[in-house]
């Protein structure tokens, strides 16, 4: 029960002054849950976590652990995907799930004041009332944070047409790794200086930790259609989507199942997705009512161009809020078909769609794993999900393999290792492939300025500087 | 901050780690759990739950009092079910690991005492509640200027009585006929509480199936249902109300065996898993099979419109084990938006736990209390003069809460509203019997 090295009784003391005793986690219990979040294949738990209740108290809890030299980590509902909130086994977690408030609604100028615990959806459910919403709407938004998308910069399905979170964020309140406090941005569009929100997005944690967001609300769209096409084959659906971007659509969102994801979903919800269909696309537009019958028929036309055998439209809001509930959940259904799985977040240009796919099809065949795709195709963003059973360390370690290469893919193809998920713990060891080291040294350069002692979310993003190639960086194996 | 206890060593096949796999730790059942939502803390989420479970079954972690405490303060809502794309059976794993702690914690003597005074001697045996009830009810006076000697549990309690004098229904008869042709022949499950707390539920359910062309039947050797007891890791004890439940209920006979009750119905339809090792097994998993929920079964066979006005606004909170339980969301709306007159208003989170849960309220008064509380400022937020709710346990924890707030706002089982708007009124129609009091702040406590 005695707190790790590092973190005497003196700093625990201080910390329960501030946050209260019942709010300062130590010991084995109580802190071994915290020793992942979505990601799972890594796996340490805090020497201690401490759950402070207001944007003071966080500022008052960091300037503790800055003097004592103690490295911290921000976590919020815990459902990276990428291992963002896993510490090391030396830091403090900083949990902000107690700090759950929406501070503000204010219509008129169309924006809203939160704290970093709440819950993307709360957002939306509260200003529906009025006809607005928060438009980045991430597959996790029923459970994950406001304070965590800003750190990952999320996306979502409907980022297609509205932005990823920082073209929704206006303004932070951030506690820099020192304990001070400041304010980046604000009500005001396109402020003088440098965009520093705009940094502070998809930072994440390694900046400081953001206790208030100012976030844009906007106008619900007057109207949508919503389709769901239905393939014999993933190529089939993903030249549909090369061809409606083409043709200069823009939907509101554009996405993908697979066969394996449409099986685990079906038995999740009984949507009542074709099970034998080889890939299914759905497609949003919205807008202005007038001109969307004409836009829905221009997709579903290239649809069926492309030899979709099915064409379906949600006929009522409440068939198109469960088709969205079984894209959405699709990652957690998949757990019906395996203990374990991990899910990959690589871009590729949209055109290379079709190439990268049957790629990882290959990938899987190649290290006998099975893997299922679910992606914001628009985007070109795709989301191979590995099944695994983490009690075998060979798949897990085939798992790795496999994603390994699927990242590499990606790069090659001139895209991305993340989306949307971040960096995190995960993919720190393909940052050298994407970018020179100039590139690199630039933005650890950039990261000093906020955190020159590397305390705040430490090893995560960077590869430690002079670590050479790190691509089978040897992981901790899950416990078994 | 965190202490703990020696516990006791666990056997690895306690808790089915089969079904433990399923959880792939997303969290999406955090943000629909009271306890995270309140504490914050991920052991006092589903997944986080889970997590210790498993360390528990892996060797990790033991039983300690740190860890038990977490469970103890699951409410079992389960609305992480409702949220959970995996299909985690937390319900089910909950319950086995319970068990596991009865089997091998030993928990201080204040919660043991409890345990076998309400669980285990009182409540499942309605005789005994009343008998212990009748004193009480006629001291309340002297007992309420008393209060501050009282220990918290008996206080509690005593909050949690419907205030003035006991509806004077008397019991049902073994058989109620059906109002013209008869449809249906359902039988009706009384409940232990329930059936001593709110005899006019009972009688309103079975006036109005009898008015849907029902006819009711009323096992004379039903018991308990074992709810409660499976709840708190009584499993044994609940075995043995399953199999007298299934014994007195001849299912041959009738086409469902209706319940009023959330929590009774949702450990009714779980009896084919609770019993199915059991050399009563596929009678459980046929007795479970035609458990319904009496505005499950209205809603199915499409009631006979309700010709009589109830003017009434009325705020529908879903009882936990009936929305995330058993899944049953719209027909007890659909009902209510039958009955002339009544306008139904949306409660904001309707589906959140009041906090009453079985015996949580007594065992866990706090996380009750501050639950209560949000429920009560929902409900006032509606502008609702009645709140309907299909489950006696959520009837007396509303109906608490609004008293204390001096809310003049009427607690309702929708099966009573429906009986009104068949024109049964709430005095002699109902039982034949006489006037009863109402159940909300109006009666004044």
């Amino acid at each position: 029960m005695r707190p790790r090295a590092g973190l005497d009784g003196r700093v625990l003391a201080r910390l329960a002054e501030i946050v209260g005793p019942e709010h300062v986690l130590v010991g084995n219990s109580a802190t071994l849950v915290y020793e992942c979040d979505g990601f799972t294949l890594e796996r340490q738990a805090p020497a201690a976590a401490v759950l402070p209740g207001s944007a003071a108290e966080v500022a008052q809890v960091v300037r503790v652990l800055h003097a004592a030299g103690i490295p911290f980590v921000p976590r919020g509902a815990g459902t990276s995907l990428s291992g963002t909130t896993i510490p090391p086994h030396d830091a403090v977690i900083i949990s902000l799930a107690r700090m759950n408030r929406i501070l503000h609604l204010d219509f008129r100028n169309r924006r809203a004041v939160v704290e970093p615990g709440v819950v993307n959806a709360w957002i939306s459910r509260e200003a529906a009332p009025r006809g607005y919403l928060y438009a980045p709407d991430p597959s996790s938004q029923a459970a994950c944070t406001i304070g965590g998308n800003v750190g990952t910069n999320a996306g979502g399905p409907h980022t297609l047409k509205y932005g990823v979170t920082v073209n929704h964020i206006l303004g932070v309140e951030l506690v820099l790794p020192d304990g001070q406090v400041v304010e980046l941005g604000g009500p005001v569009e396109d402020l003088p200086g440098y965009d520093l929100v705009g940094l502070v997005t998809g930072s994440e944690g390694t900046l400081g930790i953001v206790t208030k967001i100012v976030v844009r609300l906007v106008r619900e769209p007057e109207g949508c259609r919503t389709l769901l096409a239905v393939f014999d084959s993933v190529d089939d659906a993903t030249r549909t989507v090369s061809g409606i971007i083409e043709q200069g659509i823009i939907p509101a969102a554009l996405e993908m199942m697979d066969n394996l994801v449409i099986q685990a979903v079906e038995e999740a919800f009984g949507f009542g997705f074709p099970l034998d269909a080889a890939a299914v696309l759905i497609i949003e537009v919205d807008g202005l009512e007038v001109g969307l019958d004409e836009q829905a028929e221009a997709c579903a036309a290239i649809c069926r161009a492309n030899r979709a055998r099915e064409l379906r439209t949600a006929a009522t809001e409440e068939e198109r809020r469960l088709l969205w509930m079984s894209r959405k959940k699709a990652f957690g259904a998949l757990g019906r078909l395996a203990p374990s799985y991990v899910t990959q977040d690589g871009v590729v240009p949209r055109t290379r769609l079709p190439e990268m796919l049957a790629l990882t099809a290959e990938i899987g065949r190649k290290y006998g794993l099975r893997i299922a795709n679910v992606f914001h195709a628009g985007d070109g963003n795709i989301h191979p999900i590995l099944l695994y059973d983490e009690r075998n360390p060979d798949e897990v370690r085939r798992v790795i393999q496999a994603s390994d290469e699927i990242l590499s893919a990606c790069i090659d193809m001139g895209g991305s290792i993340t989306g949307e998920h971040g960096v995190g713990i995960e993919k720190v060891s393909h940052m050298r492939r994407m970018f020179s080291e100039a590139d690199l040294a630039a933005m650890l350069d950039v990261r000093a300025v906020f955190n020159p002692r590397g305390l705040c979310n430490p090893g995560k993003i960077f590869p430690s500087p002079g670590g050479c190639v790190e691509v089978q960086r040897p992981r901790r194996p899950a416990p078994a | 901050m965190a202490g703990g206890k020696a516990a006791q060593t666990v056997p690895q096949a306690a808790i089915p780690m089969d079904q433990l796999l399923r959880c792939v730790h997303c969290g999406l059942c955090t943000s629909a759990c009271p306890t995270y939502l309140e504490l914050g803390n991920e052991a006092d989420s589903p997944r986080g739950r889970l997590y210790l479970m498993r360390a528990v079954a892996e060797g990790r972690l033991e039983w300690t009092a740190d860890v038990v405490g977490h469970l103890d303060l699951c409410l079992e809502c389960r609305a992480c079910e409702t949220a959970c794309p995996a299909g985690v059976p937390y319900g089910q794993l909950l319950e086995a690991a319970r068990a596991d702690i009865a089997r091998t914690y030993r928990r201080p003597w204040r919660e043991r005492l409890l345990l076998a005074l309400l669980r285990d001697m009182l409540f499942p045996y309605p005789g005994r509640l009343a008998a212990a009830l009748r004193p009480v009810r006629s001291l309340r006076g002297a007992l309420k200027r008393l209060a501050g000697l009282l220990p918290g549990d008996v206080r509690r309690m005593l909050a949690l009585l419907p205030p003035g004098a006991p509806s004077a229904c008397p019991p049902l008869p073994s058989v109620i006929p059906a109002q013209g042709l008869r449809r249906y022949r359902v039988a009706l499950l009384t409940g232990c509480v329930a059936q001593v707390l709110f005899p006019e539920v009972n009688w309103a359910t079975a006036r109005v199936l009898a008015a849907n062309g029902c006819e009711v039947v009323v096992p004379a050797r039903q018991g308990c249902c074992g709810a409660l007891h499976l709840h708190s890791g009584a499993r044994e004890a609940a075995r043995a109300f399953a199999r007298r439940n299934v014994a007195a209920f001849d299912l041959d006979d009738v086409d469902a065996v209706i319940t009023n009750a959330a929590g009774c119905g949702s450990t009714l339809k779980e009896y084919g898993h609770l019993l199915q090792d059991d050399a009563a097994a596929s009678q459980a998993a046929r007795f479970a099979g035609k458990v319904r929920d009496v505005a499950e079964f209205l809603a199915g066979i499409g009631i006979v419109p309700p010709a009589q006005p109830v003017h009434r606004v009325v705020a529908y909170h879903d009882a936990c084990h009936l929305a995330h339980g058993q899944g049953i969301r719209s027909e007890p709306r659909q009902l209510l938006r039958a009955i002339p007159g009544l306008r139904l208003v949306e409660l904001p989170g309707a589906d959140h736990c009041c906090g009453s849960a079985g015996l949580y309220n007594i065992l866990q008064p706090a996380m009750a209390a501050r639950l209560l509380e949000k429920k009560i400022a929902a409900i006032a937020s509606t502008g609702a003069d009645t709140v309907a709710t299909g489950n006696p346990g959520c009837l007396m924890q509303i109906a608490k809460g609004l008293r204390e707030r001096g809310l003049a706002v009427d607690v309702r089982h929708p099966v009573e509203l429906l009986a009104e708007a068949y024109g049964f009124s709430r005095a002699g129609d109902l039982s034949t019997g006489d006037d009863s009091s109402t159940r909300g702040a109006r009666a004044g406590a």
